[in-house]
């Protein structure tokens, strides 16, 4: 008879793991050399990537930044002994170093190019609290208002000096009330600055009025008169909800404002021009170009596709026949035509049919287009997110008296979004890329503004180079998302699976 | 068939179930498309009463105590909960919904939320309460069901019994008059299923009024003041329950309590 009962007298101390297993020799006998195939892989790789980069560094690194032509280049780059077997080989960067201004700004006229980078730099100030949640309030004010003096000063003159000062002075005013607390609790100090200073989102909703503003010039008063459209809306709104119900008060808070925009601001803002004249030159729009015009069309195509596409989303799946329909037909149209066409379309043929004398600018033609677009591709990747989400969520919600909007407020959309988030990039880095096609409409972003360039006798011929520049500023806006993505992911993960 | 043991000698004399009503239902019936779910529907539950409903999977239990807050819809007959009859009007349906706790088989806790959230957020979004009261009233809750410690932590890391606990107390904090139980206990291991019947006891002994789908017969006949039977989407016998399991008169309740018992 065998005996096989036993009992453990003491239980086992934890040691640590063998040597092999940890530190930088583990590392690399667990990812790069476990087994003789992965090890012959490893060994391949490396010489692949030893003979790409041999090939590619000499041609980036020589000393052609200076080339005027793609004659003087090929010259400077015989002298310095760079020659291949077709004669001088190496990139010619004079392209990049005359033009780089024309890539990224267009025609846009160099003395106002002070305000594409002040919206530019405003707009990360402007999404920052909207993004992250690491920086204080005080910090997020400080930062506004030294982006808003050094943008106004780089205008140049005097009145331009006095202005940015005085924004660099309250700035430091604002940070040193952050520093200079002789008890040193920083901690307690942001929490108290951040009950007295007002909240950055506010800053984050006008930007959306004061970019437009910046970009194209003309009168102050119109963005202003556009923004208190929305204002006249919410008071129409609070004004009406108790003596009309909830739903015909929004009603009426969608159509006075919308005949405020189509009717009345014209004359406001005429009127308070003649009262007190403020402006910035106005610029065309056809002088906008190059990576300013793709950032311009994809920050805004990127920012209203979102709410467009959740409520898209939240159509498709209404219980309500006329609701659901439009939405479906709405996507399903969108969706099954070709962002191309969708450009013409704003291109050519809306002007036939809009009535004759109406000047509808070609770029807010072009964001509609691209915004519709892109609300279609993201309304199904919410609708994923949605359906992703087990019922029960639902019926929880339902069961503690949630409304609808609440429900989907609080409980749905926050985890339907958060499944999406990768689709949702995914959505917004395919639109920022897709910019480029308004080069077919004749619209100068890069790729149009590159063949511009190759026009040109001097740099005709040349195309790595031009290209290889448009690329890597594609690569880092799209990678940049692509990270703050993943930030998001993980920053959002409560599951711990 | 897991049974629980709880304490058969406990005086349970005090738990009274008063006169007034609390739930009416007449004459309910209701489909899923052409399928006959519920037939003919009539129970009268009293404030304070505490009915377990069992029968075979598919007799329509947990259809009926969902068309209670109206999760499901019923098509025929009227069901009147405190007073208030559910319509279509949603208001009705609303006011019902927030009188009215529901504990779900999976939890349905919100994963994006703390366990604390999960509490609060009814009590703030739906009854208005002070987001600083509607917290002092979710830790009073959580003490309740013994995990005030795990308040700040995510319903993912609870174990499956804590979060059921989590679950009842979130419905506890909309203060209800009336608690649904939708077996409760079946997605839990044996290990925990006496953790969350134990605050279920707990709840009876305060006098809410509850209504039990569950399989947990020791439960039944501890706690229940009336177990109703169903089958095919009919109520097949109801009676108190030393009488419905000592003394059966359906057929087909003899034959359900022989295969669970």
């Amino acid at each position: 008879m065998t005996d096989f009962s036993y009992v453990r007298s003491e239980m086992l101390d934890e040691k640590a793991p063998p040597s092999s297993s940890t530190g930088l020799v583990g590392w690399a006998r667990q990812n790069l050399f476990n087994g003789v195939a992965n090890s012959v892989l490893t060994v391949l790789s490396l010489i692949v990537i030893y003979f790409i980069l041999a090939a590619i560094l000499p041609w980036i690194f020589v000393p052609t930044w200076n080339g005027t032509s793609l004659q003087n280049c090929r010259e400077i780059l015989t002298a310095a002994g760079s020659v291949g077997e077709h004669g001088a080989s190496g990139a010619c960067w004079g392209v990049i170093n005359e033009r780089w201004q024309q890539l990224l700004f267009g025609f846009y006229p160099d003395a106002e190019r002070w305000r594409p980078i002040l919206a530019f730099a405003l707009l990360f100030v402007a999404v920052i609290p909207v993004l992250f949640n690491m920086i204080s309030r005080r910090m997020n004010w400080v930062l506004l208002l030294a982006v808003l003096g050094v943008g106004i000063m780089t205008r140049g003159g005097a009145v331009a000096l006095v202005i940015g000062v005085a924004f660099l002075a309250a700035a430091v005013y604002v940070a040193f009330k952050m520093f200079g607390t002789s008890k040193g609790d920083r901690a307690l100090e942001i929490a108290e600055g951040a009950k007295r200073l007002p909240n950055p989102l506010i800053f984050s909703a006008i930007f959306p009025f004061i970019a437009p503003w910046l970009l194209w010039g003309g009168s102050v008063w119109v963005p202003i008169g556009a923004a208190l459209g929305f204002l006249i809306g919410y008071g129409v709104y609070r004004a009406f909800v108790g003596a009309i119900g909830s739903l015909g008060a929004l009603i009426l808070a969608v159509i006075v404002p919308i005949v405020w925009w189509l009717f009345l601001v014209g004359s406001f803002s005429s009127l308070m021009d003649s009262i007190l004249p403020f402006g910035l030159e106005a610029v065309e729009s056809r002088k906008f170009g190059g990576f300013m015009l793709s950032i311009t069309i994809g920050v805004v195509a990127i920012a209203c596709s979102l709410p467009i596409g959740i409520v898209l989303a939240l159509g498709r799946q209404s219980d309500l026949m006329i609701v659901k329909a439009l939405c479906v037909g709405f996507i399903e149209f969108i969706r099954g035509v070709p962002l191309i066409t969708l450009l013409f379309v704003a291109s050519t043929l809306l002007n036939i049919f809009l009535p004759p004398g109406t000047n509808f600018d070609i770029i807010l033609r072009v964001l509609i287009m691209v915004t519709l677009f892109a609300s279609a591709y993201m309304a199904e990747v919410i609708r994923g997110g949605l359906a992703a989400l087990p019922t029960g969520q639902y019926e929880a919600a339902d069961a503690l008296g949630l409304d609808y909007w609440k429900a989907q407020r609080l409980i749905i959309m926050p985890q339907a979004l958060k499944i999406s988030i990768p689709g949702i990039v995914s959505t917004f880095i395919g639109v920022f890329k897709d910019t480029v096609l308004v080069s077919i409409i004749a619209l100068l972003d890069p790729l149009g503004l590159n063949n511009a360039i190759r026009a040109d006798a001097n740099w005709n011929g040349i195309v790595w180079e031009l290209y290889g520049f448009i690329a890597l500023i594609f690569f880092v806006f799209c990678f940049s998302m692509s990270r703050y993505s993943m930030y998001l992911e993980r920053k959002l993960r409560t599951d711990h699976r | 068939m897991s049974s629980v043991q709880f304490d058969q000698h406990a005086d349970r004399s005090h738990m009274s179930v008063s006169d007034e009503v609390a739930i009416e239902i007449t004459g309910m019936n209701k489909w899923y498309g052409s399928f006959h779910v519920l037939r003919d529907i009539n129970l009268t539950v009293n404030q304070g009463e505490r009915i377990v409903i069992c029968g075979p999977s598919g007799s329509g239990k947990s259809t009926l105590i969902r068309c209670i807050n109206r999760l499901e819809e019923h098509q025929e007959g009227s069901i009147i909960v405190d007073g208030t009859e559910l319509s279509s009007d949603l208001k009705n349906v609303d006011k019902v919904r927030s009188e009215v706790g529901m504990v779900f088989q999976h939890f349905n806790l919100f994963p994006h939320l703390t366990i604390l959230e999960n509490c609060t957020l009814a009590p703030i979004w739906v009854r208005k309460t002070p987001r600083k009261e509607a917290e002092e009233l979710a830790m009073h809750y959580l003490e309740k069901v013994k995990i005030p410690e795990q308040a700040n932590k995510y319903p993912g890391q609870l174990s499956g019994g804590q979060q059921q606990r989590v679950a009842i107390a979130r419905s506890l904090c909309m203060q209800p008059r009336i608690m649904l139980f939708d077996e409760p206990t079946s997605a839990l291991d044996p290990e925990m299923i006496k953790e969350v019947l134990e605050t279920m006891i707990s709840l009876a002994e305060e006098g809410m009024t509850m209504l039990c789908v569950t399989h947990e017969m020791g439960f039944a006949k501890e706690v229940a003041n009336r177990v109703i039977f169903m089958d095919a989407g009919q109520i097949v016998e109801q009676n108190e329950p030393n009488e419905f399991f000592d003394n059966p008169k359906s057929e087909r309740t003899q034959l359900f309590l022989s295969q669970i018992l």
